[in-house]
């Protein structure tokens, strides 16, 4: 079978792109690959793991588990997009505060994860957090300085 | 790993959708929210020649209440039902399996009839379906029919829709208003797949077990209803005694698979397991003592 090709175009970070690419391409290769933007990252490529998290339309989403030609027309952002708008530069510096990353690998993934989290603005236990948190896989920091950074973000929005 | 190469069609009506069914059958796949569709690319555990991407369909989508049924569209995502005021109301049993579908980032894209349609032995929608007693309504594009759910899986990943048919509405009779609903499963990490799981529906009065249905998943190759632990059940007050008959019975009714989560016979516990915790709440939401 022959290399099917299509245009896709999209927003990406804010900025418009058209791209003729393979049909079969997903869209955190597309991102990474096409665009350059390689803060998303592929850890199984299977939808375990959470590490290629980027947002389309306003939710969170497994980029690898979604092609390039689906998000025709769409807005995407990625953890280069989401850290240019300021939208969770609280959460990025607690992030290095409680030392919630070592290798860093899985860390935009969580970050976007997070940041959803945070935009319901409700009070969220530590379980309610690790509940949400639970698609996203790290395998150094043990997770415990993960929630601690994002329950003290999460309280710190809704008591101020 | 990255998937084999394909060829790509986004229907642009449900006619369209029929239409290229048609023409491709099996070597057509119906790309909807693609969460477990995607994962067998990935893998190339599949190959199919062509994926509709069913995406667009607007006229899928969407929660209604239709007198005492709940319609839902085929291509209603997971989180939207989650949401829902309308199935919350109607249907708690579906809001209290939703969370347990996988995780927040597959729920935003993973859909009701995919999850339905593809029949995955361990998925909760399938279950939920087969407890209430809900009604499946596929299209090809000779027209509508509907299937009732007991007639609907057959069995791992196989359910009565044709090849040329798409699921396009999935139709839940509301919960009566004296019933009760219990949903509870087990797995290894939160959003993972079952390794054992319950749906309860049906009626109690004070602890009198009037008449439940108890549908398992997980350890069976589709949604099973208990036909002889409900036979120990129904009519009985919910006991000691009770609950090692129904135990004995759920023997008869369950064959599980072994797998990497669990032997046959440790899947079995944990069915019996969760059906005296299942019946416990559901005496308890029922109103009655223990």
């Amino acid at each position: 079978m022959s290399e099917e090709m299509i245009t896709v175009n999209m927003t990406v970070n804010g900025e418009a792109v058209s791209k003729t690419i393979p049909v079969r391409t997903h869209l955190v290769d597309f991102i990474r690959t096409e665009l350059g933007f390689t803060g998303s990252h592929l850890g199984c490529e299977h939808g375990v793991c959470g590490a290629c998290s980027v947002r389309v339309d306003g939710d969170v989403v497994r980029g690898c588990l979604l092609l390039a030609a689906q998000a025709d027309g769409c807005e995407v952002l990625t953890i280069e997009g989401i850290t240019d708008t300021g939208e969770i530069s609280d959460l990025q510096e607690k992030f290095v505060e409680r030392n919630a990353l070592q290798c860093g690998y899985c860390t935009p993934g969580m970050l976007m994860t997070a940041a959803e989290l945070l935009a319901q603005k409700t009070e969220m236990s530590r379980d309610d957090i690790r509940e949400y948190m639970s698609g996203n896989y790290c395998r150094c920091t043990g997770y415990h300085a993960i929630v601690d950074a994002i329950e003290s973000i999460n309280n710190e929005r809704l008591g101020g | 790993m990255k998937a084999p190469k394909f060829s790509y069609v986004r229907a642009d009506s449900v006619e369209h959708a029929l239409e290229l069914l048609d023409k491709h059958g099996d070597d057509a796949r119906i790309l909807a929210g693609g969460q477990s569709l995607m994962p067998t690319l990935n893998m190339r555990l599949s190959q199919p020649e062509i994926l509709i991407d069913i995406n667009r369909l607007n006229e899928l989508k969407g929660i209604s209440l239709d007198g005492d049924t709940v319609v839902i569209g085929a291509l209603t995502r997971h989180v939207e039902v989650l949401n829902s005021d309308i199935v919350s109301a109607h249907l708690p049993l579906v809001t209290e399996a939703m969370p347990y579908v996988a995780h927040v980032a597959i729920r935003n894209r993973g859909t009701i009839g995919g999850s339905i349609a593809l029949s995955d032995p361990a998925a909760e929608m399938p279950a939920c379906a087969l407890a209430l007693g809900a009604t499946l309504v596929v299209q090809n594009s000779g027209g509508k029919r509907e299937i009732p759910a007991e007639q609907f899986f057959h069995g791992l990943y196989e359910t009565a829709r044709a090849e040329n048919e798409l699921l396009v509405e999935i139709r839940f009779p509301s919960q009566k208003k004296d019933n009760v609903s219990v949903f509870m499963e087990l797995s290894r990490r939160h959003g993972d797949y079952a390794i054992a799981g319950i749906c309860a529906y049906g009626k109690v009065t004070g602890e009198t077990i009037d008449d439940m249905r108890l549908v398992y998943f997980a350890s069976e190759d589709r949604p099973v209803i208990g036909e002889h632990a409900i036979a120990a059940l129904n009519g009985h007050a919910w006991s000691e005694e009770t609950k090692d008959a129904v135990s004995a019975a759920l023997e008869n009714d369950l064959d599980p698979m072994a797998n990497l989560n669990g032997s046959a016979a440790m899947k079995l516990h944990l069915q019996k397991v969760l059906t005296g915790r299942a019946m416990d709440t559901a005496v308890s939401r029922a109103g009655g003592t223990l």
